[in-house]
């Protein structure tokens, strides 16, 4: 393990020089924690993400962390994640589909307990039939929690965000968890280049006093001494308690947009602004259509991209913007309910422009012929289908 | 807290709450009690919601009492009745989920070892045989495999008292709750064995009818953690209301079961046995380093 100086967080992530190497969504993961000063790592094994947890214990092995172990299950493991955060460290674990919802209720209570833990999502089928290909159904279940997400499109994303995960979770004004999420296999398992900044350099520890709520760990003037528990005293103060703690929660993942748009450049990416007919994709969805606007572009179509790299905060205002002369909007999905072209029909006016597909799920892939038919449809092109017998 | 973080700063005295005050002033920070003095000094619980003759509430306000370094303790408790009392204390305390409370203590334990390698901060966990035993079941013993040096303490009211009086796997079989129309079908789980066997350095099950033991017993089972790994106490702690004990018969129903299942049982690892020996021979009842 090289020796590794602190450097300044805005350093780090927007100035340090860059070397290129080419390798997996899950190298890419834990390279980020190489670099982001974690304390502690809880684990547990479900394909595809073991490969990222697999190697955030070699670096705890090495030196890099200072306590790791195998949890029982997830619930126990995001369980005890909160414990640890409450505990002032900085934590990180990772997870797949049936994971993540079976430690759900402990996610979800994340960000009311102003946990601000990172987390991975390296997407997997929710169980029945058994699959265990790639399919971001389980990202729905995210979206209600109160943390940010973010969708990785690829290994640089995934190396990028997990990185400034630490960054935005830990700001003040934030505090809550950040889940980032990029596709099992298609990104855990392929290689692609990732300029990654240098190994030697890492974030600032985790302050944890610097906190809209103190750590637990009898360090600090007993704020919490005082014999009152407000929660426990009446039904209508736990209503009332619990109402603008969640208002207060909600409010700071809204505020994580400031922090999105300082380290990843904005919510959202834009290929060729003035498009008739836009795709609109998150995740590995957005490389598929990215390729689909390249074909429409030699085919002299008019077609812009509006990748989504969070999808919480969700931005409503951006995409609102970007969509507003399109004729068509295109949703290719990797999942059978279509939670982003919902959540883009919610955020626009006249949302019928909206095709909500295509949509593949179960783990197939995402071909751009899909998503050229689609544009095709839209914009009256008509076209020989070769059909080979 | 450490005692410099409870101290009220020179000159603040007069504007800190009364409460704070005294329980700076007369309270159990900083010193060491005798339970026997209970009464006599500020405790840092005072008040609770729980029904009047609760013995579980009479349990918790012990437990305070006897704690070894109160400003020095993170208190963790679940969904369930002592949740009412213990979220009361002048003692930091962590409400997670149900059943959660040894994977929480597991993950809060290990980041204070980080953060502070050489202060003693004793985690406890306290609650209801449904948190520990049914939904939190996996988290206990899996806490216990990986010697997680903290302390359960097992407030067993034998069903589940916060949500109306269900059957737990701690309820006799044999006994007629909700959820079990025609009696539970099963014996009481047997906790204390399952904690040796699972790799607990300090094992008692008590029912609490003699305080001066009780006391002895929490002491213990908390300092043992700190040095040798996971404790953990049984103890037995009525619920008036779902088991139609008159309240004038607590006492006695809780001497009755002692004579019965619930006889003061302690069982500790040779280790924990000579430093007791050491340390509770030593005068001052200072702690050794171990
Ligand atoms: C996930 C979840 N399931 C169920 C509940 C409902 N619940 C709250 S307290 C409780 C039972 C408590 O029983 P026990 O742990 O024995 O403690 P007691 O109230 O008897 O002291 C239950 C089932 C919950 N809060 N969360
Ligand atoms: S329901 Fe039972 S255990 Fe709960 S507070 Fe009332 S008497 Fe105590």
């Amino acid at each position: 393990m090289p020796e590794q100086k602190v450097v300044d967080t805005d350093y780090l992530l927007l100035e340090a020089p860059r070397e290129r190497k080419f390798i997996t969504g899950a190298q890419a993961m834990a390279e980020a924690i190489k670099r982001a000063n974690v304390d502690m790592a809880i684990a547990y094994p479900i394909t595809p993400q073991s490969e990222v947890m697999h190697l955030v214990g070699d670096l705890w092995a090495q030196g890099y962390l200072k306590d790791y172990y195998r949890a029982e299950e997830e619930y126990g493991a995001f369980s005890a994640i909160a414990g640890a955060a409450r505990g002032g460290v900085r934590v990180f674990t990772a997870t797949s589909g049936p994971g993540l919802l079976r430690g759900l209720e402990a996610i979800a209570s994340w960000p009311g307990h102003r946990i601000p833990a990172v987390l991975g999502v390296l997407t997997r089928v929710v169980n029945a039939p058994l699959s265990i290909q790639p399919d971001n159904i389980e990202i729905s279940y995210l979206l209600n929690c109160g943390a940010v997400v973010l969708h990785a499109e690829n290994q640089q994303d995934t190396f990028d965000f997990t990185l400034a995960a630490f960054a935005i979770a830990e700001q003040v004004d934030v505090y809550v968890p950040v889940a980032v999420a990029t596709e099992g296999f298609f990104v855990t398992h392929a290689k692609g280049y990732v300029d990654l900044t240098p190994e030697d350099m890492k974030l600032p520890p985790r302050n944890p006093y610097k906190a809209p709520v103190p750590p637990t760990d009898n360090e600090i003037p007993p704020a919490r001494i005082q014999r009152d528990a407000p929660v426990q005293k009446s039904n209508f103060m736990s209503y009332l308690i619990h109402a603008v703690w969640q208002q207060e929660v909600w409010a700071s993942t809204t505020r994580a947009m400031k922090y999105i748009y300082k380290y990843l450049g904005g919510p959202i990416e834009v290929i060729n602004p003035d498009a008739e007919v836009f795709v609109v994709a998150s995740g590995c969805a957005a490389a598929q259509a990215r390729e689909a606007v390249r074909y429409s572009q030699l085919e002299g179509l008019n077609v812009g991209l509006v990748k989504v790299k969070a999808i919480r905060p969700f931005p409503e205002k951006e995409i609102r913007e970007v969509l507003k002369n399109a004729k068509g909007i295109v949703i290719p999905e990797h999942n059978i309910t279509g939670w982003l072209a919902k959540e883009v029909k919610a955020a626009i006016p006249n949302n019928d422009r909206v095709v909500g597909g295509p949509r593949v799920y179960g783990g197939m892939t995402l071909p751009t012929e899909l998503i050229m038919d689609e544009i095709y449809k839209i914009l009256g092109v008509k076209k020989e289908r070769k059909v080979l017998v | 807290m450490g005692l410099e973080y409870v101290r009220i700063t020179t000159g603040f005295e007069d504007y800190m709450p009364k409460d704070y005050v005294d329980l700076v002033k007369y309270g159990q920070f900083g010193k060491d009690y005798d339970i026997q003095e209970l009464g006599t000094f500020k405790e840092l619980v005072e008040e609770h919601p729980m029904c009047a003759g609760c013995f579980m509430a009479y349990f918790i306000r012990v437990f305070y009492a006897s704690l070894p370094k109160p400003e020095d303790t993170i208190v963790i408790g679940t969904a369930g009745c002592a949740r009412l009392q213990l979220s009361q204390a002048a003692v930091p305390f962590i409400y997670g989920n149900y059943g959660d409370t040894n994977a929480v203590a597991s993950g809060l334990k290990r980041a204070l070892e980080i953060r502070f390698p050489d202060k003693v901060k004793d985690v406890v966990v306290v609650a209801g045989d449904g948190g520990l035993m049914d939904i939190g079941f996996g988290m206990t013993m899996h806490s216990w495999f990986r010697r997680e040096r903290f302390t359960t303490i097992m407030v067993d009211n034998e069903v589940y008292g916060n949500t109306g009086g269900q059957e737990s796997g701690m309820s006799p079989k044999g006994v007629q709750l909700k959820m079990a129309p025609k009696g539970k079908k099963f014996d009481k789980i047997n906790a204390v064995e399952l904690a040796k066997a699972a790799g607990c350095v300090y094992v008692a099950r008590i029912s609490p009818t003699n305080p001066k033991r009780l006391a002895k017993t929490i002491k213990r089972a908390i300092i043992a953690a700190r040095h040798f790994g996971p404790t953990f106490i049984h103890a037995y702690t009525s619920c008036n209301i779902e088991y139609s004990i008159p309240t004038e018969k607590v006492l006695e129903d809780a001497r009755n079961r002692e004579k019965k299942d619930f006889t003061f049982y302690e069982w500790m690892s040779d280790d924990v046995k000579n430093y007791f020996e050491q340390i509770e021979s030593n005068k001052e009842g200072q702690e050794v380093k171990v």
